[in-house]
């Protein structure tokens, strides 16, 4: 019971922190003091505390669209397990409604993002589509990988199972997931090298192009929205690369805890050392990160 | 021991995809050097210790891992080339050919007849996957040193496979395959070499002209 609020106040309140260490981060890369670390706590504050503005074009499709997607986002965290503590909501099989709640959420904001009818938006809509379609195989090869090794359909026992001794027993497999699982965690969360999230340059952008008509409360969703995302996939790939289990819950959480600020560290790292790819680079390293989790899927088939 | 092998023939299959992958002459280059120094490495792995063997890793290593890159990015060099421009195929096609072939050669593997304390290794599924990266760069490239660096890939897969059997393999077997290697690269070489001072380039396709306008 205890780890089920704990798990439901980590998931509901520290998603904002990351962005913040993030930034924190890249700030002290460039020489700059940079912005609190709770930075983004203000920012959905005052959002939530502004009025917004609905184009007289849009219809309940462009309101659904942020609310749709910090739902789905919200159930999927419900589905993982956070510092090997077992998820809330778990069913055999919940990996395929994981991924598929993610589709929900990207269908929706392209979905509000092509209802406004700006062209601009339109072609945001486009990319993220592409690149999310080459993404989604990546995660269902490693999270395939993952069943196979665990030999489990639910998510709790899949993320929970690797330990120390599967890494040592498989580590090029594990070390080939840990890398597709990076690569898709940088690509779904519209970081650099694959989208810069601070960039309001019309022809690269890919995900930033479709909130720019949102305004107050829902750019407020949208952002909570993004940072949770990060905050799943994070966790997944902390479950993943990162083993340990001390069977001690409050110390498992702690190590959870550290490891995600290690993860927006090291993530706030690649943002500052890496430039943007460009846009037909792109598919190149998705269908890479793809390669590499079949490759490891090839190797504990075997 | 025979773990850690296998880690290294995943690190030789990868290095495969690296190299279908990228564009820059001078990076795989460097890339099957690094394919060489692992095969050289391999075979103190998996057999117990002699002489024979430390002539073999040392051999191996001077010439597939230095010698030879050497040789071709001299060539590179003098060529002054540095990107392969146009392949026939793109890319990402061959580097997702390359992942089906992998898997295919790992398919094919399990049907082999193999000896039972080769079956659980990766030698033979990494040699075949090898082999066929060799070929898909002999055949989807459009200059002459692509060709060559896959012309090297393709005697690495066979090399792989010769280590199943380096008991009993004598060491003049050994050499003369090196020896037949580094006389291709010679010949690969000098080949390049005219190519590029007659035609001003060192694309194979135009080669099949007889005469320029």
């Amino acid at each position: 019971m205890t780890d089920i609020i704990i798990h439901c106040a980590v998931a509901l309140l520290f998603p904002p922190l990351l962005l913040g260490v993030i930034g924190k981060t890249k700030a002290a890369f460039a020489g700059r003091v940079g912005a609190p670390y709770f930075q983004p706590y203000y920012d959905l504050i005052k959002l939530f505390r502004k009025g917004s503005v609905f184009s007289e074009t849009t219809t309940w499709v462009f309101r659904a669209g942020p609310v749709v997607t910090l739902s789905a986002t919200l159930i999927a965290v419900l589905l993982i397990p956070l510092g090997r503590h077992a998820a809330p909501l778990s069913f055999s099989g919940d990996l395929i409604l994981f991924a598929y709640l993610f589709g929900l959420s990207r269908f929706f904001t392209t979905l509000a993002a092509l209802d406004t009818g700006s062209s601009f938006e339109g072609m945001g809509a486009a990319r993220e589509a592409t690149f999310s379609c080459l993404a989604e195989p990546t995660l269902f090869f490693a999270l395939i990988t993952l069943a196979r090794m665990s030999k489990s359909l639910t998510l709790s026992t899949i993320l929970t199972h690797p330990t120390l001794a599967t890494w040592l027993a498989a580590g090029s497999s594990m070390l080939l997931l840990s890398g597709a699982l990076f690569i898709i965690l940088l690509a779904e969360n519209c970081r650099i090298p694959f989208d810069d999230p601070n960039t309001h340059l019309e022809l690269t952008m890919i995900h930033e192009v479709m909130v720019l008509d949102h305004s107050g409360p829902a750019l407020g969703i949208i952002l909570y929205g993004a940072a949770l995302k990060l905050f799943v996939l994070g966790a997944i790939f902390v479950n993943v690369a990162l083993p340990v289990a001390t069977g001690d819950p409050l110390t498992d959480w702690a190590i959870f805890i550290v490891a995600m600020l290690a993860l927006a560290m090291a993530i706030g790292i690649v943002e500052s050392v890496m430039a943007r790819l460009r846009l037909v680079r792109i598919p190149q390293l998705l269908i890479g990160a793809t390669i590499l989790s079949a490759f490891a899927m090839l190797l504990v088939l075997r | 021991m025979n773990s850690f092998a296998d880690q290294l023939l995943v690190l030789v299959m990868l290095i495969n995809l690296v190299m279908l992958g990228t564009s820059r002459l001078n990076f795989s280059i460097r890339a099957v050097a690094v394919q060489g120094v692992i095969l050289g490495i391999l075979p103190g792995l998996i057999h117990p210790f002699s002489g024979h063997l430390a002539g073999i890793t040392i051999g191996i290593i001077l010439a597939k891992g230095v010698v030879i890159p050497y040789l071709i990015s001299d060539a590179v060099h003098k060529a002054h080339i540095k990107r392969e421009v146009e392949p026939y195929i793109g890319y990402v096609p061959t580097l997702l050919l390359g992942a089906v072939f992998t898997a295919i050669s790992f398919a094919f593997a399990e049907k082999l007849p193999l000896a039972p304390e080769h079956k659980d290794l990766l030698f033979v599924p990494a040699s075949i996957a090898t082999l066929l990266t060799g070929f898909l760069l002999l055949t989807t490239r459009r200059k002459a040193i692509s060709q060559v660096i896959g012309y090297l890939v393709m005697e690495n897969g066979i090399f792989i496979f010769g280590m199943l059997l380096t008991e009993a393999m004598p060491v003049m077997v050994e050499a003369g395959a090196l020896l037949d290697l580094l006389v291709g690269i010679f010949v690969m070489g000098i080949v390049i070499n005219h190519i590029s001072r007659e035609f001003s380039s060192i694309d194979t396709s135009r080669l099949r002209t007889l005469k320029e306008e």
